[in-house]
C-alpha cells in the first residue's frame, strides 16, 4: 500500500499527488512511469513521473481525470492509499548533451516534459521549452518549467495566456528565425507529436517522441502497447515509451488509443452514478 | 484370493460442458474420498526402486506410496509423501502433462487403463486444503544466508520452498501484483482455480518466505544490487513476451497476445468487467492462431466471456497440436471449433481500425523440420477470408529481457534464453536460472523441476564458494 503524502489541484482536472513508494523514488529516471492500481477490483494504468525524491522515498504524479481510475483517484486525499504502484517502467529518456535542446508539450504531457527538460538542462544543453495549453485555465507546472529551462514559451490554443497558437506554430516560428536546434523532444496529444515529427523531419531535426499507448502489465509482457516503429513491432512499455518520433506511425497509436472507447464511458458512467 | 485388476479408470466428474461454458468454475471436479480410494485401489504397488511412475516425475514424487496412504484413508500421510519432493501439489495435480511422465509409464496400461496419477495427486491436496490438514514439515535451522529468487512462477516457487526448509532466508521479487507468474496470468480459472495458488503461496509465507510484489529486476532493482544483498540468486522470470507474426494488419483493434487476452481475463478477472475496472472486447466471434495449451486456455476462455463462435487456427494438422489431449477435448466438447492447415496472411480491418476478416492460406504438409514435425506449405491461389471481431495470437512467447538487458556478463542463446550449465548455474558468479527463462517454454512441472536442482546447487554453492571458471551449456 501506498500513502498519499500531498495533492493539490492544479487546473480543472488536473491534479498534482505525492506518494511515498521509496522503491519508485530511488531508482527513478527522466522519462520514466509507473503502472498503478487503486484497489482490488482497480485496473493498471500507466503514469508518468512528474518529479522524484530519493531521501523523502516520494515521487510525485500529475494526472488529468478523464477515465473512471483517474476520476476516482482524483478522489483519494493526503493519508489515502493505493493498493499497487510498480516502477519506475520503461527505458529512461536518453540524455546527452546535445547542444541545443527544444520541448515540445503538449497539455498533460507536460509533467514528463518537465522532467526531461530538467535532465537535458543538467546535461549542459540549452534549453528552450515550448509548453502548449487549452487555455489560461489549464496552464500547469509554468514556474517548474521555469526554473529549469533558458527560455520558456507558453502558448493555448485560444490566446487566452501569453500567445495563441498551437506548440507546432510556435516550433515553426523558432526553425523559421534561424535558431540551431540539435534535438527535439515532444510529449502530449499523439496529433502534436506527429506535426512535430512532420516538422522536424522537413529540417533533419533529430526527434523524439514520448508515447502513451494502452497498456495492461507495463513490463513487456502482453503488447497491448504496441507500436509500429521504422516498420517493426515495438513494445512501448520496455522498448520505449520513446522513440525516434520520424520512425513512429503515428496514425496507427491513435487509432489503437480509441480500442476500449465504450468501455471507458461504461465504466466512467457508472463510477460517476454511484459517487453522486 | 488373488487381486482383483479393475481395467477401466475410475471417472473424474466434470461440469457439464453446456453449463461450463458460461461460468468460469473449475471444469474437472476432482474425486471425491470413495472415488479416489477406488482408483486408488487399481494401483499395482510397483516397489519404489523399480516404479516406472516415479522415473516419469521431474519431481521424483513416490508415487505409488501417496496413493498407499490414500488406500489407507491417511491423506495426511499421503500428503506428506508428495511433500517430500512436491510443494505445489494442488497445481501439478491439475496442470502437469500426466499423459507424458507418470502415467505415461505406468504399468497398468498394458492391462487396461494407467492409473489416474494427476487426479489423485489433486485430490490429495485439495482434501488436505479443504480439511485444513498439513503436513509436518522439517525445517533445517535458520543459517543466516540469504538468497533472492526473481519471479513467483512454478520455478520461483518452488526454488523457495526447498530453499527455505534448508534453512536459507529467502525473498521473491514479482513484477505483477499477486504471486504466481503464469498460474496467476496465463492459466484460466477453470482449469486451476486462484485460489489453490494463494493457498500455496501462503503455505511458503508460513514456511517464512517473503515476497515483494511490485518489484521489477532490472528496474526497481538491479541484479547487482540483488547481488550485493543476497548470498546467491534465482532467476525464474519465464517466458513472459508474446510473439507477433509482422504481417500486414497486426495492430488493428481486436487482436491480442494470448497474454493480453489472458491476463485481462484471469488477473485483473474482466469477465467481471464493470464491476472490475479492467475490460475486455465482446464480440461474436473470434479466432486463436496456434494450437498449444494457452490456444486451448485462449480459445476457452472466449467462450467463457461471450464469444459465440471460436475457432481454433493451426497451420498443422490435428496431430502435430502440441496442446494436451484433456484440454484439446475439453475444448472440443464446449464446441470450440478447428481449422487444419491454413495460415494467416493478414487482416482486414473496418474504417474505425478494427479487424474484420483474418486472412488465411490453405497449407500442405512437407518436409519434417528440425522439430520433427512436418512443415506446412503455403498453397498458392487458396487464400480466403475468415470474418471475426477479435483474434489471439497464441504461437509462442519468448523470455522477458527486461531483467538482463543491462546485464552483459549473463549469456543468452539466440532464442532469448539464458544460458545454464547442468547445476542451472549462469555465466555471472551466484546468479542460477530455471524454468522457461532458460527452456523457452515447457511445463510448469519442468520448471519446478529445474527449480528443485537449482535450490541443491545453490545450498551447495554457498557452502563452498565454488564456481567453475567456464559454464559448459545444458542443452534443453
Amino acid at each position: 500500500m501506498f500513502e498519499i503524502t500531498g495533492k493539490k489541484e492544479l487546473a480543472p482536472h488536473i491534479k498534482w499527488i505525492e506518494v511515498k513508494a521509496p522503491h519508485v523514488a530511488r531508482a527513478a529516471k527522466a522519462g520514466q512511469f509507473v503502472v498503478l492500481r487503486l484497489h482490488d477490483r482497480g485496473e493498471r494504468i500507466p503514469l508518468t513521473l512528474f518529479r522524484w525524491d530519493k531521501e523523502k522515498g516520494t515521487i510525485e504524479l500529475v494526472f488529468q481525470e478523464v477515465g473512471k481510475t483517474t476520476y476516482e483517484l482524483g478522489t483519494y486525499n493526503v493519508g489515502d492509499k493505493i493498493r499497487d504502484i510498480v516502477g519506475p517502467l520503461g527505458m529512461p529518456t536518453h540524455v546527452e548533451n546535445f547542444g541545443t535542446a527544444v520541448i515540445v508539450s503538449g497539455g498533460v504531457g507536460a509533467p514528463i516534459g518537465y522532467a526531461v527538460t530538467k535532465a537535458l538542462k543538467e546535461a549542459g544543453n540549452y534549453v528552450i521549452t515550448i509548453a502548449g495549453f487549452r487555455s489560461k485555465e489549464f496552464v500547469i507546472l509554468e514556474d517548474e518549467f521555469k526554473k529549469v529551462s533558458d527560455e520558456l514559451l507558453i502558448t493555448t490554443d485560444d490566446g487566452s495566456y501569453v500567445r495563441k497558437g498551437f506548440t507546432t506554430d510556435v516550433l515553426k516560428e523558432l526553425i523559421d528565425s534561424g535558431k540551431k536546434i540539435d534535438f527535439v523532444f515532444t510529449v502530449g496529444p499523439v496529433i502534436m507529436m506527429k506535426i512535430v515529427a512532420d516538422i522536424t523531419k522537413k529540417y533533419g531535426i533529430k526527434t523524439y517522441a514520448s508515447l502513451n499507448p494502452i497498456m495492461v502489465d507495463g513490463t513487456g509482457m502482453c503488447g497491448a502497447c504496441r507500436v509500429t516503429v521504422g516498420g517493426e513491432i515495438k513494445f512501448a512499455c520496455v522498448d520505449g515509451p520513446d522513440f525516434d518520433a520520424h520512425q513512429v506511425d503515428f496514425d496507427e497509436l491513435m487509432m489503437r488509443l480509441t480500442e476500449y472507447r465504450d468501455e471507458e464511458k461504461i465504466a466512467l458512467e457508472k463510477y460517476l452514478k454511484e459517487v453522486q | 484370493m488373488p487381486k482383483q485388476i479393475r481395467k477401466k479408470r475410475i471417472k473424474v466428474p466434470e461440469q457439464d460442458p453446456e453449463a461450463r461454458i458460461h461460468n468460469f468454475n473449475e471444469v474437472a471436479l476432482g474425486y471425491t474420498f470413495e472415488l479416489a480410494i477406488e482408483e486408488a485401489s487399481r494401483c499395482l504397488q510397483c516397489p519404489q526402486n523399480f516404479a516406472p511412475c516415479i522415473k516419469g516425475c521431474p519431481v521424483d514424487v513416490n508415487i505409488p506410496g501417496f496413493i498407499r496412504k490414500i488406500l489407507e484413508r491417511d491423506i495426511k500421510g499421503a500428503l506428506e509423501i508428495i511433500q517430500e519432493t512436491n510443494s505445489l501439489p494442488g497445481i501439478t495435480g491439475r496442470v502437469c502433462p500426466q499423459e507424458e511422465q507418470c502415467e505415461m509409464n505406468c504399468v497398468m496400461g498394458k492391462l487396461g487403463d494407467k492409473i489416474n496419477i494427476g487426479k489423485l495427486e489433486r485430490f490429495v491436496a485439495d482434501y488436505a486444503r479443504k480439511q485444513g490438514i498439513m503436513s509436518e514439515i522439517k525445517m533445517a535451522p535458520k543459517n543466516g544466508k540469504k538468497v533472492a529468487i526473481v519471479g513467483s512462477g512454478p520455478a520461483g516457487l518452488t526454488a523457495a520452498a526447498d530453499l527455505v526448509k534448508m534453512g536459507y532466508e529467502v525473498t521473491i521479487y514479482e513484477a505483477l501484483h499477486e504471486p504466481g507468474g503464469v498460474l496467476v496470468y496465463g492459466i484460466p480459472e477453470f482449469r486451476l482455480p486462484k485460489e489453490i495458488v494463494r493457498y500455496e503461496v501462503k503455505y511458503l509465507q508460513m514456511l517464512g518466505v517473503k515476497f515483494e510484489t511490485n518489484a521489477v529486476i532490472g528496474k526497481t532493482k538491479t541484479l547487482y544490487e540483488l547481488l550485493d544483498e543476497y548470498d546467491a540468486v534465482f532467476l525464474g522470470t519465464g517466458a513472459g513476451t508474446p510473439k507477433f507474426l509482422n504481417l500486414p494488419g497486426v495492430n488493428l483493434k481486436g487482436i491480442y497476445s494470448a497474454n493480453e487476452f489472458l491476463t485481462r481475463i484471469n488477473l485483473m478477472k474482466a469477465f467481471k468487467f464493470p464491476e472490475y475496472d479492467t475490460p475486455i472486447k465482446k464480440g461474436k466471434r473470434l479466432a486463436v492462431i496456434g494450437a498449444g495449451n494457452v490456444a486451448m486456455d485462449a480459445a476457452r476462455s472466449a467462450l467463457r466471456v461471450g464469444y459465440e463462435e471460436v475457432y481454433i487456427v493451426y497451420r498443422r494438422t490435428r496431430e502435430f497440436m502440441t496442446a494436451r489431449e484433456e484440454e484439446i477435448a475439453h475444448a472440443e466438447e464446449e464446441g470450440v471449433k478447428f481449422m487444419f492447415l491454413v495460415s494467416p496472411t493478414g487482416f482486414i480491418g473496418d474504417e474505425n481500425g478494427h479487424v474484420r476478416v483474418l486472412k488465411l492460406i490453405m497449407n500442405e504438409l512437407g518436409e519434417p523440420d528440425e522439430s520433427g514435425r512436418r512443415r506446412p506449405r503455403p498453397i498458392p491461389g487458396t487464400e480466403f477470408g475468415l470474418e471475426v471481431d477479435a483474434v489471439v495470437f497464441a504461437i509462442g512467447q519468448k523470455p522477458n529481457k527486461v531483467l538482463y538487458q543491462e546485464v552483459p556478463e549473463l549469456k543468452v542463446t539466440k532464442w532469448g534464453t539464458l544460458v545454464v550449465d547442468d547445476k542451472y548455474r549462469t555465466t555471472m558468479k551466484g546468479v542460477f536460472a530455471g524454468g522457461d527463462a532458460v527452456r523457452g517454454e515447457a511445463t510448469v512441472v519442468l520448471a519446478m523441476g529445474d527449480g528443485k536442482k537449482a535450490a541443491k546447487a545453490i545450498d551447495e554453492y554457498i557452502k563452498t564458494g565454488e564456481w567453475p571458471a567456464k559454464i559448459k551449456p545444458q542443452n534443453f
